[in-house]
This record gives structure tokens, sequence and C-alpha cells, in this order.
């Protein structure tokens, strides 16, 4: 008995999780969702705080494999910032991380009636991350003189008096790693920009610092993080539907933790 | 001179660009977007560098049958497929990122579920490392995992179900405990970083010009 709870078959584990994973995301259970201050922070200063038609900066910083935490507080922002009636600049520094948004980005401003280069515009992918960000604060066009389509800048409507941050209200990074800390250390401090940040649950805390000291407005951490903000907006989607199993998942792996301990302890004793 | 240009170099670059971040006026500002343009340019270029770093690795191990040189030809058929799709949505397109392009549509179908799927099985091998490694062996990995089995379940919204308590020790864990050790390793960190950047641009650590 103790052999079996100390070694468990890691096949029955991986069954387990197979299954406690599968089988909400099949059935839709709908779960409560407690809204934490800092996503309430982050909403309430797009719906409040930001006169309708103002600039959003919006970087991917991110790809596939964190999109499932991503996307849908990717979408649940910009359904936000749309809905206010904001422009949106989009961009960023992860190369494959862009396309993937990219549908989101087309098929939301389609479906809420909104137009490139009036309503949005999509300036693609530079390499250099910290250059770019800095070049961008003294003259935007000398790092992206045209959008992804190789479309001058110039000719962009939405972008015709937009040239550094001076015109940018609000910075809003996705983030899967240190690119928000880049953000945050060389555009927030020097150009003393206002942002905020969505981002998996493992960057989070390296986020939470300049959270607690001002320095970022908001915080939208990890799936839970995105059902909250689609919870703000009366939107449930992907983030809401997600938490029955991530919540399931967290049980079952808790679960395993204590079985493996109680194997452990037994074993010791005897 | 082999030592003392490159050197020299690194010393003028670095004073003038951490002097122009806090005096961001002509001259030093203007110098310092020319330099980040050419820094963007040459980032640019290094990808080039790596493409033909690969490329050559790859054709050599194919050449020499070395071990799993059957994932090298899988490597270049995907490299080269992917270009031509690349260049061909940008010719009839006018960009391989329009949504009607292949090279999108490789992106989607192809690159972007395979990423996913690896990252996917993280589920997998996380539960089955924290059964087999969080252990209460002492007093410290008792707290960690005390601490952690909180987070977790306070973080998501059974957390509430089991307990309504759960969320708000989780959030007290995440701002206060949570939040000092990530402040103290920052701290470190960047210190270690100000110190090396330091050696650097004074010339005391020269291990990159080797």
């Amino acid at each position: 008995m103790i052999e079996l709870l100390d070694k468990l078959d890691r096949r029955i584990i991986y069954l387990v999780i197979g299954i406690v994973v599968a089988y909400p995301l099949i059935v839709h259970p709908v779960m409560p969702i407690r809204v934490s201050e800092e996503v309430k922070r982050a909403y309430e200063f797009v719906e409040d705080s930001l006169p309708s038609g103002s600039v959003i900066l919006i970087s991917i910083d991110y790809d596939a494999a964190s999109e499932p935490e991503l996307t849908p507080m990717f979408r649940a922002v910009l359904t936000h910032a749309f809905r206010k009636g904001h422009k949106v600049i989009y961009m960023g520094h992860w190369a494959l991380g862009l396309p993937l948004a990219q549908k989101d980005l087309e098929e939301i401003a389609h479906r809420m009636g909104k137009t490139y280069g009036v309503d949005y515009v999509n300036l693609g992918y530079r390499p250099g991350f910290v250059t770019v960000m800095l070049a961008m604060g003294r003259e935007l066009r000398d790092i992206y003189s045209s959008d992804y389509q190789g479309i001058p800048i110039d000719s962009i409507p939405m972008m015709a008096n937009i040239h550094n941050y001076d015109q940018i209200d609000l910075i809003i990074g996705f983030e899967a790693g240190s690119t928000g800390e880049f953000w945050i250390q060389y555009v927030g401090s020097r150009f003393n920009k206002r942002m905020f940040f969505g981002t998996t649950g493992v960057v989070a805390p390296d986020l939470y610092p300049y959270y607690a000291s001002g320095q970022i407005l908001g915080l939208i951490g990890g799936l839970k993080g995105a059902a909250e903000y689609e919870t703000q907006i009366g939107h449930p989607a992907r983030g809401v539907f997600g938490m029955p199993a991530q919540s399931f998942a967290h049980l079952a792996i808790l679960i395993f933790i204590v079985i493996g301990n109680i194997g452990y302890i037994l074993r010791r004793r005897r | 001179m082999k030592r003392e240009v490159p050197l020299a170099i690194t010393f003028i670059t670095g004073v003038l660009l951490v002097v122009a971040f806090f005096v961001p006026h002509p001259p030093l500002g203007d110098l310092q977007q020319r330099f980040q343009i050419w820094y963007s340019i040459v980032a640019g270029f290094t990808f080039l560098l790596g493409l033909d770093s690969l490329v050559k690795h790859h054709l050599k191990k194919i050449q020499h049958r070395r071990s799993g040189w059957g994932f090298s030809v899988a490597l270049l058929i995907s490299f080269f497929t992917t270009l031509i799709l690349g260049f061909y949505s940008w010719f009839v397109f006018s960009s391989p990122y329009d949504l009607r392009a292949p090279f999108q549509w490789l992106y989607t179908s192809v690159i972007l579920p395979l990423q996913a799927t690896m990252f996917a099985l993280l589920a997998f091998f996380i539960a089955s490392a924290a059964y087999r490694a969080f252990r209460a062996r002492n007093l410290a990995a008792s707290l960690l995992l005390v601490s952690a089995g909180i987070v977790m379940l306070g973080r998501v919204p059974i957390g509430k179900a089991i307990w309504s308590g759960l969320p708000v020790i989780s959030d007290w864990i995440m701002n206060y405990p949570q939040m000092a050790a990530k402040r103290g390793i920052l701290m470190g960190t960047y210190l270690g970083a100000i110190a090396m950047s330091l050696r650097i641009i004074l010339g005391m650590e020269r291990t990159y010009l080797t």
C-alpha cells in the first residue's frame, strides 16, 4: 500500500490530468469569477480614465505556446478598447506571435465595424526589443516607416499625427517573457507612459513589484486574469470557460501531491 | 590594436548611450537614435547569420550521415517550404501575413498547433513532477508546499468554493512574502547587471572579445 502511494504509476497521473482537463472543456460548466483588484484597475482605466478616441498601443510579446492564456485576454481587452471607441496600434516583439493574434484582431475589428487605417493599424514586427522601444520614443517612423503590408505609415490616416509616445495614451503588453519589464524600465520610466500588462501565470509574479510600486496601472495574470477581464466587460469567452478545467487540474495536482506525501511520511515511519 | 580598438569602441559607445539615456537632447539624443537604428538593422542581419549557420550545420550532418540525420532532412524541408511559401505570399498577396496567404495557412495549421502541443504536454509532466518532487522533507520544503497549495487553489474559482478564505490568503501570499522575495531577487539581479555592464564598458571584462 505504501509503495503504491509513494510510487504511483505516471500513466495514472497522465490519465487523470487528461480527464480533468478534457471533461470541463467538453461539458462547459461555469464557475463564479472573483475579479481581483489588479484586473479591476486595468479595466477601470480603459473604461473611465481614457476619453473616447484615445490611442492605445498593444504589444504582442508571446507565441503559440502561451496562446491559450494570452489570446483570451487580448481579445477581451481589444473588444473593450474598440467598444469605448479607442484607436489601436498593434505591434510586437515576438516575430511568431504577431500573425497569431492578427487573426483575432481582424476578426474582432470586422465584427465591431472598425476600419483598418482609421480605427486600428498593424505595424508588424521589427527586431531589436529595447532599441525599438527607445527609438519609438523619438520618432516612430525611424523604425516603422511602413505597416506590416508595406503601406507607408504617412499614408495611413490614423497615423498622421502619431510620431512618438507623446501621442499614445496607453500601452498594453501581452507578455510571455521579460519584454514587459523592458517596457516598464525603458518606456514607462523614461517617457512617463501609463501602461498595464496581461501576462502568463508564470510571468505575473515578476510584475507584481511594479504593480505595487504604481509603475503599472494593472495586471491581468494568467487565464484567470483573462476570465476576470471577460467578466468585467460582460463578455464571457475562452477565459471564463477555461476556468473549470484549470480549477480541476490544480485540484488534481494537489491531490497527487498529498498522496505522494502520505506515502513518503508512511515510508519514513516504517 | 586588435584588442585596443574594440575596447575603445565599447567604451565610447557605452558611455555615450548611458549619458544619452539621461540627457536625451541634441546632439546626444540624435546620436543615440542613430545607434538604435543601426542596432535594429544589425539585429535583422543576425537572422541571416543564424539561418546560414543552421543550414550549413544540418547539411553537414546529412552529408556525413551522423546520428539523427533524418531529423535534419525534415528540418531543411520544413525550412525551405516555409521560405518558398513566404516569398510566394509576399509576391502574390503583398505580405506573408495576409490572412489569405499560404504562409499564414502554414503558420496557423502547422507551426501554431505544433508549438501549442509541445507546451500543452507540460501539464502532464508538471503534474507528474509535482507528485514526485514536492515532498515535505524539512520545514522549508513544508512551508513551500503549504503556500504553493494555497496559491494553487486560491487563484482558481474552485478555491473559493472550498473555502472563501483561500483567495484572501492567496492574495496575501502573492502581495507580501512573494513580492518581498521577488524584489530582493530583482535588486540583486540588476545590481549584478550594472556591475557587469560597468566592467565591460571599462574594459575589465574582456571575454566577449575571444
